[in-house]
Parts: C-alpha cells; sequence; structure tokens
C-alpha cells in the first residue's frame, strides 16, 4: 500500500489543485463528480483530476489515504478539502472561492 | 445491495448518541439517500471532521453497501 500512497502524495504534490474523481472532467461517470467538476469550472478553476476508474490501485488507496470512504476528493495545495457534499455547500457560501483565494489559486472567472 | 433508511438511522445514533437523524430516500430505490445529522457532538469540528464521523458511525459501510449517501452535518439547527 505504500507504493501507492507515494504515487498519490506525488500526484498530490505536483497538482496544486487535483480531483480524484469517478470519469473525466469532460466525461464524469458518477453525478457526485459531475457535481463537483461543476463547482470548479464556474468558479473557474483549473485543476487536474484523477480517473479513479482506469486505476483500481489508486481507487482503493485514495480512500484509505484521506480516510474517506467516497469518491470525489479534492486537494488544494496538498491539502484534502472534502468530497461532494462539502464542495457544494462551500461552494455555494462563497468559501470555496475564499480557500482558493486565501491558497493563492488563481481563479479566472468566466464572464 | 440496498440499506433501510432505519437501519442508516440506527448506525448513526449508536455512532453518535443523541444525534438528530433526518433520512431522505433521493431515489426511491433504498440506494440514494441524504441525511442531515445535527449533533452536539460537531461543535468544534471542521466539516471533513464531522463527515468522518458519521462514516465512522457506519463502520465502512458508505461506499460498499451504502453507494450514496449526501451529507450534511451541522452542530446545532439554523
Amino acid at each position: 500500500m505504500s507504493e501507492v500512497f507515494d504515487r498519490i502524495r506525488d500526484e498530490i504534490g505536483k497538482n496544486d489543485v487535483l480531483l480524484f474523481m469517478k470519469g473525466t472532467p469532460v466525461f464524469p461517470q458518477c453525478g457526485f463528480s459531475a457535481a463537483t467538476v461543476e463547482c470548479l469550472s464556474e468558479l473557474g478553476v483549473k485543476f487536474a483530476s484523477v480517473n479513479i476508474l482506469v486505476d483500481a490501485e489508486i481507487r482503493q488507496g485514495i480512500k484509505e489515504f484521506s480516510q474517506w470512504p467516497t469518491i470525489p476528493q479534492l486537494y488544494v495545495k496538498g491539502e484534502f478539502v472534502g468530497g461532494c457534499d462539502i464542495i457544494r455547500e462551500m461552494f455555494e457560501t462563497g468559501e470555496l472561492e475564499q480557500l482558493f483565494k486565501d491558497k493563492g489559486v488563481s481563479l479566472a472567472k468566466a464572464a | 445491495m440496498p440499506m433501510q433508511a432505519a437501519d442508516i438511522v440506527r448506525l448513526i445514533q449508536e455512532g453518535i448518541p443523541g444525534a438528530e437523524v433526518e433520512i431522505e430516500d433521493l431515489a426511491g430505490d433504498g440506494d440514494h439517500y441524504a441525511a442531515t445529522v445535527v449533533s452536539q457532538a460537531f461543535a468544534g469540528k471542521s466539516k471533513i471532521q464531522q463527515h468522518q464521523m458519521v462514516y465512522g458511525a457506519l463502520g465502512g459501510r458508505m461506499g460498499g453497501v451504502l453507494h450514496a449517501l449526501k451529507l450534511t452535518t451541522m452542530a446545532q439547527k439554523p
């Protein structure tokens, strides 16, 4: 398991905003992943993603790594922010936008 | 493999004594639920910690037999 943790750490380290999801941002394969992508897109955040459906090792590993049983999972600058419900709630209250600003992640809101 | 709403409520209340739990069956298929959990035990904890407490109470069923549970947690009712 430590090998997959290393891979996960590596991905998180390489990407300021990283979403572990089912499917891809263009073709999400789960409603919860789709809803999370929508929040990020709405804010104009550039993010990388890992499709856990094509990587069984990461699919299991990320749940243990984050101690979080479900996908999607959002990491910002190395820190686990939450799953779909938390992201959506934070998006609605404006906390998500504030978090990105506080962490120095640039937002390019679509006009 | 669906789970009964009453079982979800029971597990959460066993794990977080005194919690108020409201369950809604979103799709009517016993597989997609929304839960609102209100407990003093959440006070001072982050959202992640609050949700982890609920997942802990469900003892590994979340993401397994329980496919989808839209979770809202709060320390007290608004």
